[in-house]
């Protein structure tokens, strides 16, 4: 908008007529080339394109922790429960279990008709990834419930270690397909990100599982804790990287404003987090410290990320130039509608 | 009862056999003359309820945008720009947006220019388009809706089943035109149904029945694509070159409008995306990216227990 001010002197002056849209604003037409890529676009009135998001703080980016956490948990159980490691299978299992109760419960509070909660599962449809989510966390929730009933009780092992099982399996289901979740709607920092978003994610969730391990778990057992919160934090910050770099000025909102505040401590903490856990291996605080860490900061990020994703359906910007550059791309490469003639 | 002639066919896509044509919107711009009768016949028809009276500043526009209690939108646009070789019913010796900068209380003497001033010309124009419900040919609200509210009538356009809806609200950031929104009171997401209880009447919908102008056209969809192109080359004819259309092409992200414009402006003047793009195109996608993911997680946790040594 600023371009258009700058070309018409006039409208300077008169600050109640800054929203006056559609001034021409000396785009080059077909066969000039720009030489660096504009980002002067037109929009109406500066409204936003898009009808943003209307899901709720904390509810959805708490789930989207939450769940993370408790389908990376549910693998960590597993292993912790086929090698002995009782301690850190118990806190596993009941975390995975916790934080899929309050997923839910979260998730039901942010419908406009909680009483009807119940209608995700009356179709089956894969076109949508939040019935898809519905049915995973429908068959997901009982594994856990039941590998954490049986794990803590010490009663039912054989059931216990099925649901266990079941929990390992669709747990890293849970943790990703948030990722498509997000990014099956025309946000464009949650859409364009549909490639890296996955990995991001199950990233995010490792670090959290991670950290819950290693604020249970003992000296002797803390050992995959550590190694799944290092190996989620390399994963998340290579996907992330990989992901800015494809996007563009559509990654904007993921590095600046309080957004990108939050991405960025979030991996800050993620790194502090693993350092800590693996300097001070030996000691209890450090651990208990590092694993708080952990877990903060996979909820940084995942908050971070939702409200980008807000902040880039809300600025028209996003939305215009992106596409706008995608239509002058069609157009050179001779595949596209000349501008301003006939079929659009 | 004909089946319809166009190869997209949403309806019998989604499995009605014997079905009428596709029936849509042709908004033809040129002729809007800004009176809202479109808002006001919606808004009555179909009992949606009010939601402020807000003085924008934004020319005339004071409705904003489309949302769960806005089925019609009424864009208003001024621009310095000839109009083409239409009348802008303006004085020609006048600058009335100068006379309105120096406001009704500026003395003759003070005044930039006065009603017998002569001003620049007839640089002047008013965009007016009445916006509405794409009913897209691919429609992602349709496809993200998870309970199934949200469903394509025989006349394949795409209407919201109220006692169905949970209000999830995931069809809202999933339109790439910002139409269908949450009625807050209410908790589940509204938005213009092409007046599916006229339609199944054989009335044409509220808003294209109030039009005075006919800038609202109703009909069969390859109807309305016919007469707009035939609208387009007159325009183009009579001096207008910028005249286009907009969400008429089956081959866009889209798979082409429903309810499709003629503009004299690029789409996003009057708030439209470019270039608007299904999202669920990217769906099978993402589902293997998420299947990869997944499977990346079970294998860094099966490697985070090889890698730590009993004890550890």
């Amino acid at each position: 908008m600023k371009g258009q001010d700058a070309e018409h002197g006039s409208l300077d002056s008169r600050p109640a007529r800054e929203a006056m849209t559609g001034v021409h604003t000396g785009r080059k037409r077909k066969g000039e080339q720009p030489v660096v890529p504009d980002t002067e676009f037109t929009s109406y009135y500066g409204k936003p394109v898009l009808n943003g998001p209307v899901w709720k703080s904390p509810d959805v980016p708490g789930y989207l922790f939450l769940g993370g956490v408790a389908g990376a948990s549910s693998v960590l159980g597993a292993g912790a429960h086929a090698t002995g490691r009782n301690r850190l299978a118990v806190a596993a299992k009941t975390g995975a279990f916790g934080a899929v109760t309050v997923s839910l419960g979260a998730l039901i509070h942010d419908l406009g008709r909680p009483a009807r909660f119940l209608n995700m599962l009356r179709v089956f449809k894969p076109t949508s990834p939040m019935n898809m989510g519905s049915w995973l966390l429908t068959a997901y929730g009982p594994c856990a419930g039941a590998a954490a009933l049986s794990a803590v009780t010490g009663r039912l092992p054989r059931i216990g270690a099925l649901a266990t099982a079941g929990a390992a399996l669709t747990g890293p289901a849970v943790a990703a397909y948030t990722a498509a979740l997000v990014s099956d709607t025309a946000v464009p920092a949650w859409h364009d990100g549909h490639r890296e978003l996955p990995y991001v994610f199950t990233g995010s969730a490792a670090v959290g599982a991670g950290g819950l391990g290693l604020l249970a778990a003992p000296d002797r057992e803390a050992g995959p804790a550590r190694n799944l919160a290092l190996f989620g934090t390399v994963l998340e910050l290579a996907a992330f990287r990989r992901m800015e770099r494809r996007l563009g000025m559509v990654a904007e909102p993921y590095r600046a404003g309080k957004p990108g505040g939050m991405v960025r401590a979030g991996e800050a903490l993620a790194v502090a987090g693993v350092a800590g856990a693996t300097l001070g291996r030996r000691s209890r605080v450090a651990r208990a410290l590092s694993g708080a860490g952990l877990l903060a900061a996979s909820a940084l990020s995942k908050w971070g990320i939702f409200d980008a994703g807000k902040v880039s359906a809300e600025d028209p910007k996003y939305t215009i130039v992106p596409q706008r550059e995608r239509l002058r791309e069609r157009e050179r490469g001779g595949d596209g509608w000349p501008a301003g003639n006939g079929a659009r | 009862m004909t089946t319809a002639r166009t190869p997209v066919d949403p309806a019998g896509d989604s499995g009605y056999a014997d079905h009428p044509p596709r029936m849509g919107f042709f908004t033809d711009t040129t002729v809007c003359i800004g009176c809202k009768a479109c808002e006001v016949a919606c808004k009555e028809w179909n009992a949606v309820p009010e939601d402020g009276l807000d003085l924008t500043g934004m020319s005339y526009d004071n409705t904003v945008g489309l949302g769960a209690d806005t089925w019609r939108h009424v864009a208003f646009i001024e621009q310095r720009k000839p109009i083409g070789r239409q009348d802008p019913g303006l004085h020609h010796d006048q600058d009335v947006l100068t006379m309105a900068e120096h406001g009704t209380a500026t003395q003759p003497p003070e005044a930039g220019m006065t009603p017998t001033t002569p001003g620049a010309g007839d640089d002047f124009r008013w965009l007016m388009a009445s916006d509405v419900c794409k009913h897209c040919t691919h429609a992602a609200c349709l496809d993200v809706c998870p309970t199934g509210s949200l469903f394509r009538t025989e006349f394949g356009t795409v209407v919201v089943q109220e006692d169905i809806c949970n209000g999830c609200g995931y069809c809202i950031p999933a339109c790439p035109y910002g139409v269908i929104d949450q009625r807050k009171d209410d908790g589940r997401a509204w938005k213009c149904t092409l007046c599916y209880d006229r339609l199944g009447d054989g009335l044409e919908p509220a808003c294209a029945k109030a039009c005075p102008t006919d800038s609202i056209q109703f009909g069969p969809l390859d109807e309305l694509r016919e007469r707009a192109g035939r609208r387009v080359e007159q325009l183009h004819e009579a001096g207008v070159p910028e005249a286009r259309l907009y969400g008429a092409d089956p081959d866009d992200g889209v798979g082409g409008d429903g309810a499709f414009f003629l503009l004299l402006d690029e789409p996003e003047v009057y708030g439209f995306p470019p270039d608007p793009v299904v999202t669920t195109r990217d769906l099978p996608a993402m589902w293997r990216h998420v299947a990869s993911a997944a499977a990346t997680l079970a294998a860094g946790a099966v490697a985070a227990f090889l890698g730590a040594r009993k004890g550890r």
